[in-house]
C-alpha cells in the first residue's frame, strides 16, 4: 500500500487498491520519491522489484491479533501475492520485520516479533520461495508504524513487514 | 559501647578510579545506652524520623563549600528513602563550628530532632579531603556511630553517599543503597524512530553520562556483580545481539557466536556467566554462556517463548517467563536447566521476573485487565503483592538491600506522539513512590550493587 502523499495518480491508485485482485504495476523508468511533489511533472511508477512495487502489487505487510502470531485469512491472501511477486523477481531477497504493539513486556515482545516474522517466512517458504531469500528480524515494540496509545494504532503496529533488501 | 574505642580500619574500593579511602571509626564519648533510636523498615508505613544535618564545618573556603554540599547530599539521600525527615536548617539553634565538636543536645531537642549528624572537612597536606561524621541520638545524648574518610576533592559525592549509607544502616539495621549507580536507556525523538542510548548515573541522578551515541538501538542494560561491566541488547551489527560493555575502557563486544537474535541477558551472581534468550525458527530458548570459555549451554528446549531469565542470588536457580502453558507466566528451574516449575497462577500475564538480592522475593511486571502492575511474590509463587498499577509500568530492578525497587513508567501517547517515559522508585511496602529525575525520557533501569 502507498503510504506517501499521492499526487495526480492518487485517484487511480485508490481505484487499484479497491480491487481485490493483484493490481498490475506499470513497468517503466525511474520514479520514486520526489517526482510527484508540488507542481511535479511526470509519472510516479514503482521500479519493478522495488519496495514500492511490492507495496503496490502485493501489499508489504500483514497484521496479527493481540499476542498472536497465526496467519489470518486476509494475511494468507497478501502473502500469496507476495509469493507471486517474489517468483516474478527471483533475484530479490527480503527481510521480514516482526513488530508488536506496546501492550507487552519488552523482551517478550522481541520474541513475539521474531515469531511473527518467522510465521510469515514459513508461509512464503511453503509457497516455494527458497528460505535463503528470506531473513527475519524482530523489533518488538520499538518501532511502531502508527503513533498513539489507541486500539487503532495497536492493530496497525502488530505487523510483519516484508522489506526488499 | 566499650568496644567502640578501638580503631576499626577497612579499605574501600572506589569504582573505576583507584582511590582509596581509609575508614576510621571515630571513638565515641558520652553516657551509655538507653532506648535504641531505630526505624523498623519491615512494617508498612513508617513515620519519617526527624534528623538534623547541619553543614559540615571547614576552615578554608573550599572545605566549607564541600562541607555544605556533603551535608546536602546526605540529607537528600536520607529524605528520598522516605524513612527520614531532614529538619529545615533555618530552624537550627546551635551553629555547629569546628571548635564546638560536642552537640548542645537541648538545642536540638527543642527543634524536635531525634537524630543529629555532625561532621567536619579538612584538607590534608597531600591535597585530599579528610571528611568525618558522627551520628547522635539526641534524646539519649549519645553517639551512635562515626567514621572518617580520606578522598580526592572531586570524589566528595561518593563520601556523602557512603555517610548516608552508614546512617541508614545504623538506624534501620539494614545495608543502605545510596552509594550505587543506575544504568538505563535514555530516550529521545519521535516514537516511530526513537533514539535510545545507554546512560549511567549515580542513584540520585547526579553524574549522568551517556555510554553510547544513539546510532544503534540499545535495550535492557544490566550490571555485572562488580558494576564494572554491562550486558545489554544492541542492534549495532544490524541484527539484535547481546553485548558486553566495559565501563572503564568503553569497549563493546558481542557475547557468543549465535545465529539469529540473542536478547534478554543477565549476569550470574559470580559474574562468570551470562544467561540469555536465543530466538530460532520462531521459538526462543534460554542459554547460559560461560564468559571464560565462551561456550553456550542450552538450558531450555521448548517450542515456546522462554525469556527474561534471572538467577537467584545464590546462583542455584533461574526464574524466567514463558508462554509454554498458553500465556506468559513465571517459571523457576535449576540454573543448569531442568526441574521447571510454574510459580505464577494469578489472573493475567506475568513477565520480567527479577530475584531480590536477599533471595526472599521475586519482583515482576504483570499485565491484567488492560493495566500494568509491578509486584512481588515469594520464589514458590505464594504471597503475591502488587505495589503499583498504571497504564504501563515495566521492568523492576532491586536496590541492593532488597528494600526498594526502580522501574519505568510510560504514559499513553497521543496521535501526535506526545507522551513520557520516566524512572520511578518505590519501597517494598508499596509506599514512597517517587520519580527518579532524569534530563530526558528514560527506561530499562538497572540498579548496581553497592560500589564498595
Amino acid at each position: 500500500m502507498w503510504t506517501r502523499t499521492i499526487g495526480i495518480f492518487g485517484g487511480l491508485l485508490l481505484l487499484l487498491a479497491a480491487c481485490s485482485s493483484a493490481p498490475e504495476t506499470v513497468p517503466g523508468g525511474p520514479g520514486g520519491p520526489g517526482v510527484g511533489g508540488p507542481g511535479g511533472i511526470g509519472s510516479r511508477n514503482a521500479l519493478p522489484g522495488s519496495q514500492q512495487d511490492l507495496e503496490a502489487s502485493a501489499g508489504d505487510r500483514v497484521f496479527f491479533a493481540f499476542d498472536r502470531s497465526d496467519i489470518t485469512p486476509e494475511a494468507q491472501e497478501i502473502l500469496a501475492r507476495q509469493a507471486d511477486w517474489l517468483r516474478r523477481y527471483p533475484n530479490v531477497t527480503v527481510t521480514i520485520e516482526g513488530h508488536c504493539d506496546e501492550r507487552g513486556t519488552r523482551e517478550y515482545n522481541l520474541a513475539l516479533g521474531e515469531r511473527r516474522a518467522q510465521a510469515v517466512k514459513n508461509v512464503l517458504v511453503a509457497s516455494g520461495i527458497p528460505p535463503s531469500r528470506i531473513s527475519t528480524i524482530s523489533y518488538g515494540k520499538e518501532r511502531p508504524a502508527v503513533v498513539g496509545s489507541s486500539e487503532e494504532a495497536y492493530a496497525q503496529n502488530r505487523r510483519a513487514v516484508t522489506t526488499v533488501n | 559501647m566499650k568496644n567502640r574505642g578501638h580503631l576499626m580500619k577497612r579499605s574501600c574500593r572506589i569504582l573505576a578510579s583507584a582511590i582509596f579511602a581509609a575508614l576510621v571509626m571515630l571513638p565515641c564519648s558520652g553516657p551509655s545506652v538507653r532506648a535504641e533510636l531505630r526505624i523498623d523498615i519491615t512494617s508498612g508505613k513508617v513515620e519519617p524520623m526527624p534528623i538534623a544535618i547541619p553543614a559540615f564545618p571547614g576552615g578554608a573556603a573550599n572545605e566549607t563549600q564541600a562541607g555544605r554540599e556533603i551535608a546536602g547530599v546526605v540529607s537528600a539521600d536520607l529524605e528520598r528513602s522516605g524513612l527520614f525527615r531532614p529538619i529545615d536548617p533555618r530552624s537550627f539553634i546551635q551553629n555547629v563550628s569546628l571548635d564546638e565538636s560536642q552537640p548542645r543536645f537541648p538545642d536540638w531537642r527543642q527543634i524536635n530532632a531525634q537524630a543529629l549528624v555532625t561532621g567536619s572537612v579538612k584538607t590534608q597536606g597531600d591535597g585530599r579531603l579528610r571528611v568525618e561524621f558522627r551520628l547522635w541520638d539526641v534524646l539519649a545524648e549519645q553517639q551512635l556511630t562515626g567514621y572518617g574518610y580520606t578522598t580526592t576533592q572531586q570524589n566528595w559525592r561518593r563520601i556523602a553517599h557512603i555517610i548516608a549509607d552508614e546512617i541508614y544502616k545504623r538506624i534501620t539495621g539494614e545495608e543502605g543503597y545510596f552509594d550505587t549507580r543506575i544504568v538505563y536507556v535514555a530516550e529521545s525523538g519521535p516514537a516511530e524512530k526513537r533514539v535510545k542510548r545507554l546512560a549511567i548515573m549515580d542513584q540520585d541522578g547526579a553524574n549522568n553520562r551517556f555510554l553510547t551515541d544513539g546510532r544503534a538501538l540499545v535495550l535492557t542494560p544490566r550490571f555485572s556483580p562488580t558494576a564494572q561491566e554491562i550486558t545489554y541488547l544492541s542492534y549495532g551489527s544490524g541484527a539484535p545481539r547481546v553485548y558486553l560493555f566495559n565501563i572503564d575502557t568503553g569497549q563493546q563486544e558481542v557475547v557468543g557466536d549465535f545465529p539469529g537474535m540473542t536478547f534478554a541477558p543477565r549476569f550470574s551472581p559470580d559474574g562468570n556467566r551470562v544467561v540469555l534468550s536465543r530466538a530460532e525458527n520462531g521459538v526462543s530458548n534460554l542459554f547460559a554462556l560461560d564468559l571464560r570459555t565462551r561456550r553456550p549451554v542450552r538450558l531450555t528446549d521448548s517450542q515456546a517463548i522462554d525469556t527474561s531469565p534471572c538467577f537467584s542470588p545464590d546462583g542455584s536457580k533461574i526464574v524466567f517467563n514463558s508462554d509454554r502453558g498458553g500465556s506468559q507466566q513465571l517459571y523457576v528451574m535449576n540454573s543448569e536447566g531442568g526441574e521447571v516449575k510454574r510459580i505464577s497462577f494469578g489472573s493475567g500475564k506475568y513477565g520480567t521476573p527479577v530475584w531480590s538480592p536477599r533471595g526472599d522475593l521475586i519482583a515482576f511486571t504483570k499485565i491484567d485487565g488492560g493495566s500494568f502492575f509491578i509486584g512481588v511474590m515469594r520464589p514458590d509463587g505464594s504471597a503475591e503483592r502488587l505495589l503499583t498499577r498504571d497504564f504501563l509500568v515495566e521492568g523492576p530492578t532491586w536496590a541492593p538491600n532488597g528494600r526498594s525497587l526502580m522501574y519505568f513508567r510510560q504514559s499513553p501517547t497521543d496521535s501526535r506522539g506526545h507522551g513520557s517515559t520516566r524512572l520511578y522508585s518505590i519501597d517494598l511496602t508499596g509506599s514512597n513512590q517517587r520519580e527518579v529525575v532524569t534530563s530526558q525520557d528514560a527506561s530499562d533501569p538497572a540498579w548496581s550493587p553497592l560500589l564498595r
